[in-house]
């Protein structure tokens, strides 16, 4: 599939902000943090300008961003619109909780009612953001069950690393923080582990014989091109990407979003001088945002759409 | 509505007879002038004189060659909208402007609605949903649902335009749930089937598969004329010898 | 995660609310039918105008060519309407030919140029103008331009598209392919293609498959390439290119074997029981022996005496030697056939090897002929009557039916096997019988077709006939004392004797080189000689831009070209004419040209103007009916000398008058519009036209449908409209005396014989029986080379397609097709560019793998490759980066034979240009070398053109 700049940002931006905000309301609500006014504007500002960014982000990607309204309606059905659905909606806890943090509660118990309804508002606009690609049959690498998981981990992930920056920021104690991260990168790079091995071994079941109905006679190749030129179809689903340079860049990501973050997380665990604790959870979430946009290019990059049998023949 | 009709009253479809398409063209371009006015019209062009002409096209006529050597055969095949009857083309939108008619099954996009966020393309395993990218919505075959009830139309025209079209007579439209319609009946007699059926869409539209070849690869036909003895003289001799005839002018 | 899981859950759904959509818009305003032009098939089409503007182009239901349905290149009619290739004014050159500097000028002053350059020469010596027209459907009217101006330098495409197969066709049995004849669909239970891809009976061949496979008619396509129509058909013979003559020659070898000839239908119909005289050294060896009358001779067994062999009532010998009068031998020309065709060099063992067919499979064709002839006789309940004037209650057919086109013409065999696949069709009874192959009027045609080619005339006087004819012999062909050529293209003359077509694709090399000589002025319509029209092509742009050393000018001094479109061409014309679309102009498709009739009903077309031209274009026929004004030629002007046509192209087709009442159009002559074929001009005759769907057609009653050739109903008929000049039975001539005379001029005998030069090749190939010769540049052989064939897609007419703005968006490049087989021993692998060579030169391009092709060939799709700049495409379009031509590795002349002369690369009968003779090596090109075609040619600069219409 084609890596598409603003999905892919999208993906990442947004996953990182609803992570950060999982992380600032399970705070809030456990009082890992004080009530820093301060630290709940610019954390939560910062959870809100990434879950929008990533929002806005994914309009670029419409051909009719002004009717992006619509895409509330059929939630029924459509997990990109219960995905748009729940964006929206979590808004709401997160403002109640913003507020509360930052100017105090207008109404009792809006503080913590905020952070707690956060958590799920969150988690299930990530996993409804996962479930557009996983609910996809007809992309193999995406229909697996990991693949949601793998959204929803690798959000507490990268909201971790950015919670530990923001809490090195501030100077307050960021152990908790820094271990949770370390546990949901450990978890994430397991998870994405297997992720690719799955999608290494799946059988490849649908080929070009079954798509044309033409496996009676034999192999089929295809002959003549329908159009010399890539259309939209081959723009979109036609991308390919060599074994080898993928292998490349999961190592890459593997390293820059996880291997190198863990590390950071363990020195954040020591008791550094909160200056060299700044630089090291700067770094880390540089280098996660890194990994994290290389993990999703490739998620991208190493899916095949089953309309390529048409086009290459093969399977898919 | 991007909820499935439960039963549609009719399953209007194509019927795409790959034994006797022969790769010409005229449905995709018929279809890509037709679709330039009427129903969500135009279907735009990118850079169509320049050095990367791609556009925005309802229907895509490939080639392909089948098994190898001798045994091996050639197969025209055009590929459009199959008019699912479970869609998830449709299920997948998030604003309900694809849909799927109850009156017809005809699956539509709705140009005034549909955000252009691709996602029904990437659902549909068949490529049959394109964006255009200057209008910015997603199109597909319409079935011509501008054409087959237009009563501005002589009525044998009420047809889509690759049907109207189609030279070889390869392609054919009507009621794929009626068993009694002609399309019905072409599906049994000669074995129609879907595409990716396990993908389970169920696709409304079906391909007739191309008939077995009457070469050396078939069944050997007996040997129709028993050669004359060959010990009366040379072929030219016996030749001759019943050309020798009285014949009428 | 589950589709099915929501779609299950929405199924109990809430109520349905879909949008209202608009189903019965009108299509347009108004519906306006003409005919198509994106080929040669000139279908019926509607044209849908909504404000004016064209909205949606179909198929005309009524049309008895296409019947409603419309093909790849119809459809977007549209697009090549509006291109941003199309001209927009008269045109002179400024700077050097080549580079597409130009200046837009007034009509008034194109035309002034035109007229004193053509007066001019004509007033010195008309043959220096060169006439030539390409793709165009107007060579009646053009042709008569040529004849009233005085010069035989004129000719139209046939030479380099398929004169083989229209020369062959009408010289033995008065019709031929395409517009002549078609299989009697309805009827027949066996159809065989040669050599046909995409031609121009394009709809008309692609409804009747169709059906033939729903009735379980058996198809084969004998075709080098498995593609379209060979992808259909119940069998594909993959035939090695230039070899269909061997194995035709072997399926008659095999139906005399099996004794499955109708030796009725042949002395019934032919020239097969025509006594040949046998004397090695006499002038008349080999011709037929003729009484005092001139009548050809036979030997009636029941009387036992030698008669006149077109009496009826005769009981002809096939076989025998006879002694004539004179006590000289002599033989039935069907003796001599059999010989040849039994004699063991057309067995099936034999000729495999070569063709590449399995003598099993040649034997099983012929079986399956035989048994379709003779098993699954036709008998229709239609009485008809003979020109002898007997009745036959029943229509009688053997239902076998073949159709050809260019991969059997395109080679330098092409006349003599064509002439072979008819003379299977004839043996087996086949020719215009139900289930045959049939004529469509105004054919058949007498064998030959009596009109000769014109010779040169004087200044300012008309030629004394139309250019092209039909030689019989020595003494018709247009050459000089010396036996040099008297045309330009050389046809007609020992190079081409029976070049029924012309030689264009010589002129252009001819004229630069003085061989002949050099002309003045050369003038072309809609033929893109500078590209895809031309054999290697950068010979010919050297030529076009040639000057002479001691004056400077350019050795074709002037260059008029007239197109719609900016082709290759237009840079190195002088005076650019532009034409109008198919959609703005007058026309007509005649029965005294590109005729469209169908077996039962003769028919003619028009095109009318469904749009205004929006530019300074004008139609080239009215362009040329004015300079024939002022010229005053013959005919163009009145007695007061004012023009005589004023009205331009539709007056034309009106009033003009080819002989008393016989015009361009058939239907709705005479002051009341009821006569047909011969009539008063009817001034309402185009109104009726397009009240009608823009065609007409006449239905031929029952019994004047088969047997034309002998069919007195249809024949006294067809004199009487004027088809043919008397309702004599057309004999089919399967000894081709003509070819006799020429081979015993070479000889040495009559009064016109053959140059030194060019003795061997007469004596060789104006063999009057047809045989099979190896293509002369095209032999197979030992090596790893490969015959190099193009064939045309389907959705692209030559350069005619690529400008168009879909067209291109399904095909924008070409590859170069290789049997996968062959490619794996060369290492080469499927997508990898390769270097194609050939003796002349070299081009790179891609190839893909296939099954279905000849292991010996290599194929591209014709005509995609188009050269930098050109038709307003931009200097990087995929046409000329990554497509291709064969062309520049063809070679127009032959290598030096013996007596140092250079021949054309041309069937020697015909001159009919033999592209696919073409022979070439292949060799992967370095990895470095992949991605862009070679040769580049500098782009061209495209002239001022105008924006294209949304």
């Amino acid at each position: 599939m084609h890596p598409a700049y603003s999905v892919i940002l999208f993906t990442t931006a947004s996953g990182a902000g609803y992570g950060l905000l999982l992380w600032l309301a399970a705070a809030a609500a456990l009082n890992l943090v004080p009530r820093d006014p301060m630290l709940g504007f610019f954390g939560l500002g910062l959870a809100i300008a990434l879950v929008t960014i990533g929002l806005l982000s994914s309009t670029l990607h419409l051909g009719r961003p002004e009717r992006a309204w619509r895409a509330l309606s059929q939630w029924r059905s459509s997990w990109l619109s219960r995905e748009g659905a729940a964006a929206i909606a979590t808004y709401i806890p997160i403002a109640a909780l913003g507020f509360a943090w930052v100017f105090g509660e207008f109404m009792p118990g809006q503080f913590a009612v905020g952070a707690v309804l956060s958590v799920p508002c969150a988690l299930i606009t990530v996993w409804c953001t996962g479930m557009i690609y996983a609910s996809l049959p007809t992309i193999r690498a995406w229909n697996q069950p990991l693949v949601a998981p793998v959204y929803v981990v690798l959000a507490l992930a990268t909201g971790g690393v950015l919670m530990n920056l923001l809490l090195a920021v501030f100077g307050y104690e960021l152990r908790w923080a820094a271990t949770g991260t370390i546990l949901a990168l450990v978890f994430g790079a397991i998870l994405k582990r297997l992720y690719w091995t799955a999608i290494d071994t799946a059988a490849k079941t649908y080929t070009a014989e079954s798509a044309t109905g033409l496996g009676r006679f034999g192999t089929v190749r295809p002959l003549d091109p329908p159009h010399t030129q890539p259309n939209f179809v081959m723009r979109e689903m036609g991308y390919q990407v060599a074994r080898r340079h993928a292998e490349r860049l999961r190592r890459v990501s593997a390293a820059l979003l996880f291997l190198l973050p863990i590390m950071g997380g363990l020195l954040l665990l020591l008791n550094l001088p909160n200056s060299i604790q700044i630089a090291i959870a700067a770094l880390s979430a540089l280098s996660a945002v890194a990994g994290v946009l290389t993990e999703r290019w490739l998620f991208f990059a190493e899916a095949e759409h089953v309309v390529v049998v048409f086009y290459r023949g093969g399977s898919a | 509505m991007t909820s499935l009709p439960e039963t549609t009253a009719k399953k209007l479809g194509l019927v795409i007879d790959l034994d006797t398409c022969v790769g010409c063209q005229a449905c995709a371009t018929s279809c890509k002038e037709w679709n330039a006015g009427g129903y969500s019209a135009p279907l735009t062009d990118q850079d169509a004189h320049g050095s990367d002409p791609h556009g925005t096209w309802l229907n895509r006529v490939h080639s392909y060659e089948v098994g190898d050597g001798a045994e091996s055969r050639t197969v025209h095949f055009p590929r459009s909208c199959l008019h699912c009857e479970t869609p998830a083309c449709v299920t997948v939108c998030p604003t309900g402007a694809s849909y799927k008619r109850a009156s017809d099954g005809i699956v539509l996009v709705n140009p005034d609605t549909c955000i252009g966020c691709k996602l029904c393309s990437w659902a549909c395993p068949y490529g049959a949903r394109e964006y255009d990218y200057d209008d910015g919505v997603m199109k597909k075959c319409t079935l011509c649902v501008d054409r087959i009830y237009n009563e501005s139309f002589a009525p044998e025209d009420r047809v889509p335009a690759c049907v109207r079209a189609c030279p070889t007579g390869a392609r054919h439209f009507g009621d794929l749930g009626d068993p009694d319609s002609a399309v019905s009946q072409l599906v049994s007699e000669r074995g129609g089937f879907d595409l990716l059926p396990e993908m389970e869409f169920k696709p409304v539209n079906k391909y007739l598969p191309p008939r077995p070849r009457r070469d050396q690869t078939a069944q050997p036909a007996p040997r129709a004329v028993e050669q004359p003895a060959t010990n009366s003289g040379s072929l030219a001799d016996r030749f001759f010898a019943w050309a020798d005839k009285t014949l009428a002018r | 995660m589950d589709v099915s899981f929501t779609a299950q859950a929405e199924r109990s759904a809430m109520a349905h609310h879909e949008p209202d959509i608009a189903l019965s818009e009108p299509s347009a305003d108004e519906i306006k039918t003409t005919t198509c032009y994106m080929c040669a098939c000139r279908c019926g089409i509607r044209v849908h105008l909504k404000n004016g503007r064209v909205r949606y182009i179909d198929g005309n239901r009524d049309h008895p060519v296409n019947r409603g349905v419309i093909c790849g290149k119809g459809s977007a009619g549209i697009m090549t309407h509006t291109s941003p290739a199309r001209l927009r004014a008269p045109m002179k050159r400024v700077g050097p030919r080549g580079c597409g500097e130009f200046a837009e000028i007034s009509w008034t002053e194109a035309l002034e140029t035109a007229t004193d350059w053509l007066k001019d020469v004509r007033a010195r010596d008309p043959s220096k103008l060169a006439f030539f027209t390409g793709r165009d459907q107007s060579q009646a009217l053009t042709g008569w331009f040529a004849q009233q101006y005085g010069t035989p330098n004129f000719a139209a495409h046939g030479g380099f598209c398929s004169v083989n197969m229209a020369a062959a066709g009408l010289y033995t049995f008065g019709g031929s392919f395409w517009e002549f004849g078609e299989p009697d669909w309805e009827h027949t239970k066996y159809f065989m293609l040669f050599g046909v891809a995409e031609d121009h009976a394009s709809n008309p061949l692609k409804i009747e498959l169709g059906k033939l496979k729903q009735k379980g008619v058996k198809v084969v396509a004998v075709n080098p390439i498995r593609t379209g129509y060979g992808a259909i058909a119940d069998e594909w013979i993959g035939i090695r290119p230039g070899t269909d003559g061997l194995f035709i020659g072997a399926l008659i070898h095999e139906l005399m074997h099996a004794q499955k000839i109708d030796l009725d239908y042949l002395v019934r119909f032919t020239n097969a029981h025509w006594l040949v005289i046998d004397d090695p050294q006499a002038p008349d060896h080999g011709l037929f022996a003729r009484d005092a009358d001139g009548k050809p001779l036979a030997l009636d067994k029941a009387t036992g005496v030698l008669v006149d062999a077109t009496r009826a009532g005769i009981s002809p010998a096939l076989v025998g030697t006879l002694k004539l009068r004179d006590g000289r031998q002599a033989r039935p020309s069907f003796a001599l056939i059999a010989e040849r065709f039994l004699s063991d060099e057309y067995s099936p063992e034999k000729v495999a090897a070569t063709t590449a067919i399995p003598a099993e499979t040649i034997r099983r064709i012929a079986r399956e002929l035989a048994h379709a002839a003779f098993e699954q006789q036709i008998t229709l309940d239609v009485p008809w009557t003979d020109t002898d004037g007997r009745r036959h209650e029943k229509t009688v057919g053997r239902p076998v039916s073949m159709h050809a086109m260019r991969g059997i013409s395109a080679h330098s065999n092409g006349f003599q096997t064509c002439r072979m696949l008819h003379l299977l069709q004839i043996v087996l009874g086949s020719i215009d019988c139900p289930g045959g192959f049939r004529y469509k009027a105004p054919f058949p045609r007498p064998t030959p077709p009596p009109n000769r080619p014109a010779r040169p005339s004087q200044p300012n006087t008309p030629l004394k006939g139309a250019p092209l004819g039909f030689p019989q012999g020595p003494e018709d062909l247009l050459v000089d004392a010396d036996g040099r050529p008297q045309r330009i293209d050389k046809a007609y003359s020992w190079d081409a004797p029976l070049a029924a077509h012309g030689l264009m694709h010589m002129v252009i090399t001819n004229a630069a080189t003085a061989d002949p000589y050099p002309v003045d002025v050369l003038f072309m319509y809609m033929a893109n000689m500078s590209w895809n029209s031309s054999m290697n092509i950068p010979a010919v742009l050297r030529h076009l831009t040639a000057t002479d050393e001691k004056t400077g000018e350019y050795k074709i001094p002037k260059i008029i070209y007239s197109d719609a479109y900016s082709s290759e061409m237009i840079a190195y014309a002088d005076l650019i004419l532009p034409d109008t679309t198919y959609l703005e102009r007058w026309d007509c498709i005649s029965l005294l040209d590109r005729p469209i009739s169908g077996t039962d009903a003769p028919a003619d077309a028009i095109r009318q103007p469904v749009v205004e031209p929006d530019r300074d274009v004008r139609p080239f026929q009215t362009v040329l009916l004015d300079l024939g004004a002022r010229l005053g030629l013959p005919g163009f002007v009145t007695d007061t000398g004012s023009p005589r046509y004023p009205g331009g192209y539709p007056d034309y087709i009106v009033n003009h008058e080819r002989s008393p009442g016989i015009g361009s159009l058939a239907g709705f002559r005479g002051t009341d519009g009821k006569s047909y074929g011969r009539g008063a001009p009817n001034p309402k005759q185009l109104e009726s036209y397009i009240a009608g769907g823009c065609f007409h057609e006449h239905h031929l009653a029952p019994e004047q449908r088969y047997y034309k050739h002998a069919n007195k109903a249809y024949l006294d008929w067809a004199k009487d409209v004027g088809f043919i000049g008397a309702a004599a039975p057309i004999t089919f001539q399967l000894y081709l005396e003509p070819l006799q005379k020429f081979r015993q001029a070479a000889r040495g005998h009559g009064t016109v014989t053959a140059p030194a030069t060019h003795r061997a090749r007469i004596e060789k190939y104006f063999d009057p029986i047809p045989f099979w010769y190896p293509p002369f540049d095209g032999a197979p052989s030992e090596d790893e080379t490969f015959s190099a064939i193009t064939q045309r897609p389907m959705h692209v007419y030559h350069s005619w397609g690529t400008h168009n703005g879909w067209i291109r968006q399904i095909t924008a490049e070409n590859s170069l097709y290789m049997n996968r087989a062959r490619a794996r021993k060369l290492g080469i692998a499927d997508g990898d560019w390769v270097w194609i060579k050939s003796a002349i030169g070299r081009v790179k391009g891609r190839v893909r793998l296939m099954e279905g092709v000849n292991l010996d060939t290599v194929w591209t799709w014709n005509a995609i490759g188009r050269r930098a700049g050109a038709a307003a495409l931009g200097t990087d379009a995929p046409e000329s980066t990554r497509g291709f031509l064969l062309n520049h590795l063809i070679t127009e002349l032959l290598p030096e034979r013996e007596g140092g002369y250079r021949f054309s690369n041309s069937d020697p009968i015909t001159g009919q240009a033999a592209w696919y003779d073409l022979r070439v090596s292949i060799e992967r090109a370095a990895p470095d070398e992949f991605g862009e075609t070679w040769p580049q040619f500098v782009p061209l600069h495209s002239p001022p053109l105008a924006e294209a219409a949304p």
